[in-house]
């Protein structure tokens, strides 16, 4: 595969990725949020291997066939059985403004390509393009996690932002290396155990997986009233 | 390099053999066996740093020198006395049917990972890896702080949990960036993220990348250290969690949290060559006392009031990391051990007060000085000391800052005294009539052990009136290496 060529898959793969975090941001229906979160993961593996292939860092190959594992499979599964568990599979969550919430993405994703430009031209690997997108990523599911109101998106919304940090790593320089990329794959891994857990603990308690009904069992606590 | 090896072992094993202990009173003593054993390594591992100015194990794998040393002595020691106090507390916990025997051996289990996770991360040199041993340990908290699986403990925990998960995200995008440039600088590996290295070769990596990627970092870690406006998690996090957590939590978490940022701070100073990070340091750390020093005088729960105070004493450390002289720098690292030693004692203290008055509200716990005598005064000596009083060494370290502060930024001086005098007058407030005030009838009668509390208040003691000639070798030489970046 000759370089430019690299780079345009790779380019357009970054597209996509930025194109899911979108599609994530306005999705009503659980079901369809969960759905493109493994397609993200999916398309990550993806890349991941594009780049391994492409640069002949061959711990890549391990990397992406650990992240289609275990992003692209492992993790949806789980979180697929945990709300047909659940009984929220179908539940449609209202957005908050939606129209407002992409014009607030959209200036997002321009603020990180102004943000990253600087760091851009210090690099001459060939996938510098996608740290702006990366960077935008990652931003973007933290509005994810912000306008969302119920814990199971709130953590599609986390596990987004992980998904956006790993793109950045193998965008931006060829990915971490393998001890560390391990490590994380582990921390998240045990992460999305112990969210599990506790979705079935809010419910038993709240018997709500709204956040603020959380939140108001801390709030008569913070402050004279 | 073996007892390295032991060091970080004892709590891993521990915590493996404890999952499948079910005997509570068992798993309890051999979780104090097992933080026991822990301390003793670490003090034959400290012996064997000192006179070395630096100690690579593993190859490059780890690394310790004066800078971390004596924060793992400290870990396995506040770990060490926290597992003395919570056989007696944990064994009231159960009686009272707060918890019940499975998710006590979660409790010891996770409370070894933790130290493992902590351990982990002080000694490690490679950044990837002490971001992840930072993860597991906020991990094997979240696990702790919902022990109680009340509705106010597992919203607590989600709390935590989302805001540090968030926090620690964008630190390890930091830490991507931070790869990025060094990358170019020292090759595609595990050399690019070895801090020995990266420290080594700080003036060649990219300024413009650094300056970026400690934006990151600062929000990301500065999120796990407490700092305003990222602290939300912190108040709801020590309230809702058994106590021996909040006290291991304040005590120690936080540190490790400050101790990368500071480690980050280093590098880019040597890019930079500017006050940037410093200063950045220096405004999270004065808005964070001043909030916090005024959110202290709002609460009413006796266990959120004192984690404001750890907000506000991680404040006054980052403020002064932040200035950054040698100076400074040596209140801060003085600041970060005692702040240990007396605000664990102090959780520990409030744990047993808030045991035999039933509750953790301030306006129900009515003198304990008669109920108790040891506690009365355990609470009052720890506020006086956690307030900056001579002769305990808080006031040394503050009185440290106050000084590095006149030298190099005067006209901060007068926030800084007004955050300590507000916090001092919140602590007192709630804490006089708790002591002494009208004697509550509620009260009852607890098997308390306040060993760990008085030896950790002799030891702030004694570091007021004289620091042992190690201990300020340590100090001078990491307060070198911190400033060494700038100039």
């Amino acid at each position: 595969m000759s370089a430019p060529f690299a780079q345009q898959i790779i380019d357009g793969m970054a597209a996509l990725t930025l194109l899911i975090s979108f599609a994530l941001l306005a999705q009503h229906r659980m079901l369809s949020v969960l759905n493109w979160f493994a397609a993200q993961g999916l398309l990550l593996a993806a890349t991941a291997a594009v780049v391994a292939y492409s640069s002949g860092e061959y711990e890549l190959y391990i990397s992406a066939i650990m992240t289609f594992l275990l992003k692209g499979l492992l993790l949806p599964w789980m979180l697929w059985r945990v709300i047909r568990k659940l009984h929220v599979h179908r539940e449609v969550e209202p957005i908050m403004n939606s129209g407002l919430t992409i014009m607030i993405a959209i200036a997002v994703t321009l603020f990180a390509f102004h943000v990253v430009q600087p760091i851009e031209v210090t690099s001459d690997l060939m996938t510098r393009n996608s740290m702006a997108i990366a960077t935008a990523c990652v931003l973007l599911s933290m509005l994810m996690m912000i306008t969302r109101k119920k814990a199971i998106t709130q953590v599609i919304g986390f596990l987004a932002v992980e998904n956006s940090l790993f793109f950045a790593a193998i965008g931006a320089t060829n990915g971490m290396p393998l001890v560390v990329e391990i490590g994380i794959a582990f921390d998240v891994l045990i992460a999305a155990l112990i969210f599990g857990l506790f979705f079935f603990q809010i419910r038993n308690t709240f018997d709500s997986m709204e956040i603020d009904t959380l939140n108001a069992s801390l709030i008569h606590k913070d402050e004279d009233e | 390099m073996n007892f390295f090896l032991a060091t970080l072992l004892t709590p891993l094993l521990g915590g493996l053999l404890l999952g499948v202990i079910r005997n509570p009173k068992s798993a309890a003593k051999l979780n104090i066996l097992t933080s026991s054993l822990t301390f003793i390594f670490s003090l034959f591992l400290a012996f064997e740093v000192l006179g070395k100015d630096s100690v690579h194990a593993m190859q490059d794998w780890f690394y310790l020198d004066s800078y971390n040393v004596f924060l793992v002595s400290l870990t396995a020691f506040v770990g060490m006395t926290t597992t003395i106090f919570s056989k007696p507390y944990m064994q009231h916990e159960l009686e009272i049917e707060r918890v019940n025997e499975r998710r006590m051996r979660l409790y010891h289990s996770m409370y070894q990972l933790f130290q493992f996770g902590m351990l982990l991360g002080f000694t490690s040199n490679n950044i990837g890896v002490l971001w992840v041993s930072l993860e597991l340990a906020t991990l094997a908290t979240v696990l702790l702080v919902s022990l109680y699986r009340t509705p106010a403990a597992i919203a607590a925990a989600w709390k935590y949990f989302i805001l540090c998960g968030m926090g620690i995200a964008l630190a390890l995008f930091g830490t991507i960036l931070v790869f990025f440039t060094s990358s170019a600088v020292l090759g595609h590996g595990n050399e690019a993220l070895t801090w020995s290295l990266l420290y080594t070769h700080a003036s060649d990596l990219d300024p413009t990348v650094m300056g970026i990627a400690f934006c990151f970092l600062m929000v990301g870690y500065g999120t796990k250290v407490g700092l305003v406006p990222m602290h939300a998690w912190l108040p709801d996090a020590h309230g809702e969690g058994p106590t021996p957590v909040s006290a291991v939590l304040s005590g120690l978490l936080l540190n490790l949290a400050l101790y990368a940022l500071v480690r980050f701070k280093m590098l880019v100073d040597g890019s930079t060559h500017s006050d940037m990070a410093g200063h950045i340091m220096m405004g999270f750390g004065m808005i964070s006392l001043l909030v916090a020093a005024m959110s202290l005088h709002k609460q009413r729960d006796i266990k959120r009031m004192f984690s404001f105070s750890s907000i506000e004493h991680m404040a006054l450390m980052t403020f002064a990391f932040g200035i950054g002289t040698p100076l400074a720098s040596f209140a801060a690292l003085l600041h970060m051990t005692v702040h240990s030693l007396v605000k664990s004692g102090i959780f520990f203290t409030v744990g047993h007060a808030a045991q035999i008055m039933g509750t953790q509200k301030m306006a129900e716990i009515r003198g304990l000085i008669y109920h108790h005598p040891g506690i009365g005064w355990g609470l009052l000596i720890g506020t006086a000391a956690i307030a900056g009083f001579p002769p305990f060494a808080v006031f040394m370290s503050e009185f440290l800052l106050f000084t590095a502060t006149l030298e190099s930024y005067p006209w901060l001086a007068v926030p800084l005294l007004l955050g300590l005098l507000i916090a001092m007058g919140g602590l007192f407030r709630f804490v006089q009539p708790m002591v002494y005030g009208e004697t509550a009838e509620h009260a009852k009668a607890v098997h308390v052990n306040m060993t760990p509390v008085y030896i950790h208040f002799a030891l702030a003691l004694l570091l007021g009136l004289a620091i042992p000639s190690f201990l300020s070798y340590w100090y001078h030489q990491a307060a070198a290496l911190i400033t060494g970046g700038i100039v």
